[in-house]
């Protein structure tokens, strides 16, 4: 939970994640300089071509990191990226309130409305009644996507301004010289919070304490329906605001979206040294976690591997990381 | 097993000879004895951290010893898995007793060896009736196709003992078995102990509690801090000496004296009852008062005092009184917030948090004490956690450091220190020793002793009878959910048998 440098351990999990992100990218340089002859390590590479790629799928597991700290888990991510970017196109494209930025303010507030509004089903599940959060958001997932196929009549909703576009799209230009993604800028601001949450706050120890063992919480006077709603809340959140940026960046409300991005957030949490029977996840970690992804994604495009094949490497690392980290020993 | 004219002169089942394991350099056990004879119950004892279960580990197999021999039946064996010593007859029944729920009893017993027919696949009626065989011989009531989950601990413990028998075995090692038996359960466990021994069977029987060492062994092996220290027959021992053997120091008494006089009324409790469980209870708590409330298992002591945490549901009508005022408590959170603390029988369960460390276990009932405008402020944390870690003397290498691997006794004063860190008055502490060594119960007693002249109140539930006694300012006894005795140290000693005839229902005059 320390993340001050002084007591910075080196053989945590995250510590061999980053190691591991590390070895790839400067095995992809070798490879890239060798035959390629150009650098894979490179801002242009890294940070406009794999930090865009991956940040809408970074900001979604820095939220489903809570719920799997707190023993659980949210299906539902995938499903709110479509439904709420949905919702977001049709208000820009039809912009019953005002033009403009008002109306897209509108539009982008509604879309995080949404995954709010998902995450708060997710989270009365499974704070009052026993059934599972797998359940819980694997039923959520059907409902927001079945309702953004309704909501669409299973078409995507095109033809949205170049302006709101930027959303996804645009770039920050700090200088001539220097360009940020701005879902990459969304991507930092949601980690620091995040991160600030789990590490500085009193919900963020809850719901550590909670993944951990949940009787002494509730004996200790805590609330403890109240932090399975924010915590679902929470992932509902960040999922409404990529699902927004995602809206953007197809420059259209698309019901398709976000499929199997639940996977993809997953995977970063547990790559990036998460327990996946909770009690243990850093955000650092996670961060970490989706960029080995993506850099693995964006090595096997650069090898001509087809997507396809992509799926296939991406389960192998999942088990490697996790094979890391709990050991070969289920036997003791 | 032909046995030579030797074991048949020393009448050893086992001999365990100049045992010794380190682990990274640290002693576990060095130059450690055990003799056990054939038929005899004898107990293994010493405080935690002793080396019994490592000792316990290297006769089944999962430790391999560094140096010394082990005979068994006269012949020298090497045990390197666990494979091994269940062949040879030795057989292991662990605190959790390894069932599988979900099973049956003869799902449970055969696991692994099931009886087949001539397809190959289970034959279940076969399985059911030969399981049948083994629990006549321990004789219980319930059925091979009974699902574990639906048994007592008691009846657990049954079945894992009759699955070692089954396997053949011909030396039993009980970790602890009595732990979480009522009573009558311990005496039915007993009868069987003494059948086994007709039986020629031995026994190693591993507890903290003497009395019932005292009760069914009959020699003892004590072991210190890795060390052997002796073994002797139970006749030629007492219980001063047995304690004094364990921890090596001479220890008063077992229990501190008492220094305070419970002054005025701090809580008082009406009528309260939850219906099938508890009736109408009253009682009254006064300051710097230790109020112990004794009973069997099952007689409603953990339910009562959960319903006055507010852990549980109360029926409508009960009257709390909190210096006087009326006070209602529906949850723990209200509970904390009228000054109640709560220390769970169930430590590792619902007392600490494992894996999180001493510093968020202490401070995580009164988050609000250290968080500013909602961020935690972690020096304040660390600083109020080094304090309780000085007063409470928790031996801990650091506040950081996980729970986990602290002992019991130090666990439990973590959960204390997390009690009076939300400024609790009256602090309820349900079996506050249990599976604790003798040394750090005794702290525990002191602290208690420290809190009472701090003017806090106490209700603290055992089921050490002696300890009930010893520390108790007033008893009550619980029976079957009723309150069927009070007995007040101030007006007369108190005394086991009346205490016990309560306990037993017989309300007092």
């Amino acid at each position: 939970m320390n993340l001050s440098l002084k007591k910075f351990r080196y053989y945590t999990p995250e510590f061999f994640a980053l190691i591991a992100l590390c070895v790839l990218c400067a095995l992809l340089e070798w490879y890239s300089v060798a035959v390629f002859e150009k650098n894979f390590v490179s801002y242009d590479n890294l940070v406009i071509n794999v930090a865009r790629q991956v940040s809408l799928n970074a900001i979604i597991a820095c939220g489903m990191a809570f719920a799997i700290l707190s023993g659980g888990i949210d299906l539902s991510v995938g499903a709110i990226v479509a439904f709420s970017g949905v919702i977001t196109a049709s208000l820009v494209k039809n912009h019953p309130v005002a033009p403009g930025w008002t109306g897209y303010g509108v539009a982008i507030a509604a879309g995080i409305a949404i995954g709010l509004l998902c995450g708060l089903a997710n989270g009365l599940i499974v704070a009052y009644t026993k059934i599972p959060p797998f359940v819980a958001t694997f039923a959520t997932m059907s409902v927001a996507r079945g309702s953004a196929y309704v909501f669409t009549n299973g078409t995507p909703i095109s033809g949205l301004p170049a302006a709101f576009n930027e959303v996804g799209k645009g770039y920050w230009n700090v200088s001539a010289a220097l360009r940020v993604p701005i879902p990459v800028i969304l991507c930092l601001v949601v980690f620091v919070f995040c991160w600030f949450l789990l590490v500085r706050t009193r919900f963020g120890r809850y719901a550590c304490a909670i993944g951990n063992n949940v009787d002494t919480v509730r004996l200790a006077g805590i609330n403890v329906r109240k932090i399975y709603i924010q915590i679902y809340m929470l992932v509902g959140f960040v999922s409404g605001i990529s699902g927004v940026a995602q809206c953007g960046r197809l420059a259209s409300g698309q019901p398709t979206a976000g499929i199997n991005w639940e996977l993809d957030a997953i995977a970063s949490v547990v790559i990036g040294g998460g327990n996946i029977a909770g009690g243990r996840v850093t955000i650092f970690g996670t961060l970490i976690g989706a960029l080995i992804i993506g850099v693995i994604n964006t090595g096997l495009n650069m090898l001509g591997m087809l997507y396809y094949n992509q799926l296939i490497v991406k389960g192998f690392v999942v088990i490697i990381a996790v094979l890391l980290r709990s050991g070969l020993n289920r036997e003791s | 097993m032909p046995m030579s004219d030797e074991t048949k002169n020393s009448g050893n089942i086992l001999e365990m000879k100049a045992i010794s394991k380190f682990f990274f350099g640290n002693r576990a056990l060095e130059n450690v004895h055990l003799e056990i004879k054939y038929g005899e119950v004898h107990a293994l004892i010493g405080e935690n951290g002793a080396g019994k279960s490592t000792l316990m580990k290297i006769l089944s197999g999962a430790y391999e010893k560094d140096s010394g021999e082990i005979i068994f039946e006269g012949n020298k064996v090497e045990i390197s898995t666990p494979q091994d010593s269940q062949k040879l007859g030795v057989s292991i029944i662990y605190q959790e007793f390894n069932l599988i729920r979900g099973m049956s009893v003869s799902e449970n017993m055969f696991l692994g060896r099931e009886p087949c027919n001539a397809l190959g696949l289970i034959d279940s009626r076969k399985r059911n009736s030969d399981t049948q065989i083994w629990l006549d011989k321990v004789s219980v009531k319930f059925k091979p196709t009974d699902l574990v989950q639906d048994l007592s601990s008691a009846q657990a413990q049954f079945v894992a003992i009759a699955s070692a028998l089954s396997k053949g075995a011909r030396l039993i090692v009980m970790d602890e078995p009595t732990a979480s038996l009522t009573n009558k359960e311990t005496e039915t466990l007993f009868k069987l102990i003494a059948d086994l021994k007709e039986q020629g069977i031995a026994i190693i029987f591993i507890s903290h509690h003497l009395d019932e060492i005292f009760e069914i062994c009959d020699s003892v092996t004590v072991l210190r801090d890795g060390l052997y220290v002796d073994t002797r027959p139970i006749a030629d021992i007492d219980k001063e000496t047995l304690i004094r053997m364990m921890v090596g120091r001479e220890l008063s008494k077992e229990f501190p004296p008492r220094l305070t006089t419970p002054g005025e009324s701090v809580l008082n409790v009406s009528g309260m009852s939850r219906r099938g469980v508890l009736k109408n209870i009253d009682f009254t708590l006064r300051k710097g008062e230790i109020l112990g409330i004794y009973g069997l298992v099952g007689s409603g002591r953990t339910e009562m005092v959960r319903a006055l945490y507010g852990a549980d549901r109360r029926d409508r009508g009960a009257g709390l009184l909190l210096y006087g005022k009326p006070i209602d408590i529906r949850s723990p959170r209200e509970g904390i917030s009228r000054g109640l603390g709560f220390l769970p029988e169930e430590r590792k369960q619902q007392g600490v948090i494992l894996g999180m460390s001493v510093a968020n276990n202490v401070t995580l009932a009164a988050m609000e004490k250290i968080t500013r405008h909602a961020v935690l402020n972690e020096k304040e944390e660390l600083e109020q956690t080094e304090k309780f870690v000085r007063s409470l003397n928790i031996k801990t290498p650091s506040v950081h450091t996980v729970v986990q691997t602290l002992s019991g006794g130090n666990q439990q004063k973590v959960v204390v220190a997390k009690c009076i860190f939300t400024d609790a008055s009256v602090l309820i502490f349900d079996e506050p020793t249990r599976g604790i060594d003798v040394g750090a119960k005794y702290e525990i007693y002191l602290l208690m002793n420290e809190l009472t002249q701090l003017g806090k109140s106490i209700i603290m539930i055992s089921s050490d009878l002696p300890e009930i006694i010893g520390m108790s300012d007033r008893v009550l006894v619980m029976w079957e959910g009723r309150l069927t005795g009070e007995f007040d140290k101030a007006k007369a000693p108190l005394e086991q048998e009346s205490i016990m005839k309560a306990a037993a229902g017989e309300v007092a005059a």
